[in-house]
């Protein structure tokens, strides 16, 4: 290998080893060598308490009824996104997307405000699993519309006219032409909520209140408050099996179910709604994706701004005054800006590692290409609470990093990675070999080729990938939660200690918070949109 | 002068360039002509410098191109699919050549302005080249390529991409371009009528090597082998035996063709051999009838030999007709 192959694989190996596999081992050690002695007995101890059964049990069932719930409400969006052509149609999109970059720890927030204590429904419902499953379809709403809408919108409707042709009706022709072709999108959504939703840390720990809990939520509660390491090591291995088991069954069904497909631009595909019965059709699956997806945002932006029930900025006011007054300070002001500045730290971090890596991934071909790729995606598919976890486990030797405040960047850098990287993959293997060639026949040598062509191709994709980081850093709580110092909390870790304590007027701020949070990750999502290329990644 | 000797280049076991030897001398524009497949546009890569020779030379007025990258050789190259880079505006694309010879801004715009001009773009500087149309694109790629004063022009299928109208109408654009005085191009193409009009010479190729070259009159009057005929389009073909420059054509007759050697032969029938005429020699029974715009094409028996002929008044399917035929449009092929 030359020397900048061996720096470009190099690096991010390194930071992948130091920072996921390293503290991964680490988990599994204090799981079967508590103490440093072999014992499985930690094992046993989890496999044989019903109690902890039972939150495995609990975790499954709600991600898979989550996965069910969020596919029946997003599809018939999907549909008609795919379909139709209408005033407003990129803006809707974009705004649906809010949701899913929103910090989990608003959008637990955002259904207190709805369905928590003088919720705006008027009914309770934090503590039990309907909160839960409403805001998992709220959050993964954008999932399905986006993978699911994106086929269908390239999905040749000659394939359906040909089937009608053919004497099936709407239904049959759903069923037996639209359905079978737009099952990768669906298996692939459908993976992607589950994960999601069996990994839910930030939603249950808000929304879950005492008594609910998923494997996330446990594995936090046996660290931080029974001080239970090596069972808490066991449930992460538990959850780690889990998710693998699912990205396996999901990888192996792509490859058995790919079909090549002639597809065609999204532009052909769609029309205007012709017809009452087809306006009726849209303007109904419109208006109920805006109360899905605005209820509970608008809830919250008007309950912070509702002191009792009236109008002002008290609960904004009162963030200031928490630093001053409170005994464990809050202090907004700092949460707000180390946040800023912890996102600005790992969208650095991850957009080297990240281009170093989709360099590395984009050029190869063969096996060894894949496993690099397959392990860079790992830490997405990894709880976030696993990670901070093994933080706090395994960066203690050669140098204790555990209170360095570099390991928050460093966390949410790791899971930010492989947004980098799949934004930036597309587009670094899309400049085709062809303009390379055009550019060296026109006079360019081959570093002139990469900084006229290949440079500023990428550059766009780059900013993209850095958006995403910025947003993923700035929500990123599982990780956060671990290895947050006292007195460096971030907005999310602000939002949650507000809520940790009693009275409304610690609700409000928490509210104040998680509005401005809101505001904040919405901005850094708009600059995304902004670059991104027609026709680039889907996440 | 472009000279390539005895070039080959292998992807696995097989040669998709088997020894081809082709010269462009200064100022002309030669065709290779074949069909997909044939190894053309793999020789083109390897003039460009896009593609390394196993064997064989590319030389340019005597010098050995091998050391020398694509980027150094001073070549125009114009992509079958255009490849305008994305990110850059079309005067951009255009002046790109100039660009890394290190020219002028100034200088740079004016030229950029004259090579649009010549593909009647001109004006189009400030378009995104993402919002042009394929024609366009099409001229743009030409106005790239020759906007850097290359030496020689390398044209790769550039009007493959095109619908049928676009085609016919842009080759005669590219025509006059090429026509300029000065102007040495490769152009590769599968379609004859793109090859006849564009250029002074022609070299058909078939696996990877070339079967013909010539002046494009020659090619059409006579294919140098039964290949060549078939690709020209040339269906009817049959045997026959020469005695004293008249060939003995079976159902046929027989048929004057001077300076062929005695013993057996193949003879190439084309379209235009067979006329209908109520004088004909030859009784044919239509078996169908082809509407093809300016001709209708009939697909005639001769006496149990099938042949095709061109006609403007097509008779009725079934019917029998009378054909004489003219031995200036037939072409005798050594047999075998």
């Amino acid at each position: 290998m030359r020397p900048a192959r061996v720096l470009l694989v190099g690096v991010p190996l390194a930071f992948l080893g130091a920072f996921f596999l390293w503290p991964l081992a680490s988990i599994l050690w204090t799981s079967l060598v508590p103490g440093g002695r072999f014992d499985a007995g930690a094992f046993g101890e989890v496999l044989t308490d019903g109690g902890l059964l039972g939150v495995a049990w609990f975790t499954l069932w709600q991600a898979a009824l989550s996965t069910a719930l969020t596919l029946a409400a997003a599809l018939p969006a999907a549909y008609v996104f795919a379909r139709y052509e209408f005033p407003g149609k990129r803006l809707l999109r974009a705004a649906a997307t809010i949701p899913f970059v929103l910090p989990t720890v608003v959008v637990g927030t955002a259904f207190l405000a709805l369905a928590g204590p003088n919720g705006a429904l008027g009914i309770r419902l934090d503590g039990t699993v309907w909160a839960i499953l409403a805001a998992h379809v709220f959050f993964n709403y954008a999932v399905v519309l986006r993978t699911v809408g994106g086929l269908w919108s390239h999905l040749d409707p000659r394939l359906e006219e040909a089937a009608r042709s053919l004497g099936a009706g709407r239904w049959r022709t759903f069923t037996t032409v639209t359905l079978p072709l737009l099952r990768p999108a669906i298996a692939a959504a459908a993976s992607i909520v589950f994960l999601f939703t069996f990994t839910s840390f930030g939603v249950v720990l808000v929304l879950g209140g005492a008594g609910v809990r998923t494997l996330e939520v446990e594995i936090y509660r046996q660290t931080t408050t029974l001080f239970d390491l090596p069972v808490a090591a066991v449930l992460a291995l538990l959850q780690l099996a889990g998710v693998t088991a699912v990205l396996l069954a999901y990888s192996r069904y792509q490859e058995r179910s790919a079909v090549e497909q002639s597809l065609r631009p999204a532009a052909e595909t769609a029309r205007r709604p012709r017809g009452a019965r087809e306006w009726a059709l849209v303007l109904g699956v419109l208006s109920s994706m805006a109360l899905v997806l605005g209820l509970p945002p608008a809830v919250l932006l008007r309950r912070s701004l509702a002191p009792g029930g009236g109008w002002g900025l008290d609960f904004y006011r009162a963030l200031g005054e928490a630093g001053r007054t409170a005994a464990q300070t809050v202090d907004a002001a700092a949460a707000v800006w180390n946040s800023l500045a912890f996102a600005a730290a790992a969208a650095a971090i991850a957009l080297v590692i990240g281009l170093m890596s989709a360099a590395v991934v984009a050029a190869g071909r063969g096996r060894a290409s894949r496993w690099f790729d397959a392990l860079l995606m790992l830490p997405l598919g990894t709880s976030a609470v696993t990670i901070g976890f093994g933080f706090v486990v395994a960066l203690d030797a050669p140098v204790d990093l555990r209170a360095s405040v570099w390991l928050i960047p460093l966390a949410h850098a790791l899971v930010a990675v492989p947004f980098v990287v799949r934004s930036v993959v597309p587009v670094m293997r899309s400049v085709r070999t062809r303009l390379r060639e055009a550019a060296a026949v026109l006079g360019a040598s081959p570093r002139r080729v990469w900084r006229e062509i290949d440079l500023p191709i990428v550059s766009r994709a780059a900013a993209v990938g850095a958006g995403f980081a910025v947003a993923v850093s700035l929500g990123e709580f599982g990780a956060t939660a671990f290895v947050a110092r006292p007195d460096t909390p971030t907005m999310p870790v602000a939002i949650f200690r507000y809520l940790g304590r009693p009275g409304e007027a610690n609700l409000g701020r928490a509210m104040a918070m998680s509005v401005i949070l809101m505001a904040v990750t919405a901005a850094a999502i708009a600059l995304v949109e902004r670059f991104r290329a027609p026709g680039t990644g889907t996440f | 002068m472009l000279e390539v000797r005895d070039a080959t280049i292998r992807f696995g076991g097989t040669a998709a360039v088997d020894g081809m030897s082709v010269t462009v001398a200064d100022g002309e524009v030669l065709a290779l002509l074949g069909p997909s497949g044939s190894g053309k546009t793999t020789l083109l890569r390897a003039v460009a410098g896009l593609q390394p020779l196993d064997a064989g030379a590319v030389r340019w007025d005597g010098e050995d191109l091998a050391p020398m990258p694509a980027h150094r050789r001073g070549f125009g190259l114009v992509f079958q699919d255009f490849a305008l880079f994305p990110h850059l505006d079309v005067g951009r694309n255009v002046e790109f050549g100039l660009r890394m010879q290190g020219v002028e801004p100034a200088e740079r715009h004016r030229r950029a302005a004259g090579a649009l001009e010549q593909v009647e773009l001109a004006g189009m500087e400030r378009r995104r080249v993402t919002t042009l149309s394929g024609g366009q694109q099409q001229r743009v790629a030409l106005a790239r390529a020759l906007a850097a004063g290359p030496r020689m022009l390398l044209l790769d299928e550039p009007l493959g991409s095109l619908d049928r109208a676009l085609r016919e109408r842009l080759t005669g654009d590219l025509r006059r371009v090429l026509a300029r005085p000065g102007i040495t191009a490769l152009y590769v193409t599968h379609d004859q009528a793109e090859a006849f009009a564009v250029a002074d010479r022609v070299a058909v190729v078939d696996r990877g090597a070339v079967v013909q070259q010539g002046t494009p009159q020659e090619v059409w009057r006579r294919p140098a082998d039964e290949f060549v005929a078939g690709f020209l389009g040339f269906r009817t073909i049959t045997d026959a035996v020469v005695a004293a420059g008249v060939a003995d054509a079976g159902p046929f007759g027989s048929i004057p063709v001077p300076g062929t050697p005695d013993g057996p032969a193949r003879l190439v029938i084309r379209p235009d051999a067979l006329r209908l005429d109520p004088a004909g020699a030859l009784e044919a029974r239509v078996r169908a009838v082809t509407f093809q715009g300016s001709f209708s094409r009939l697909d005639v028996e001769v006496d149990g030999a099938a042949a095709v002929a061109h006609t403007r008044t097509p008779p009725e399917p079934g019917t029998t007709v009378r054909l004489r035929l003219d031995p200036d449009e037939v072409v005798a092929l050594p047999a075998g």
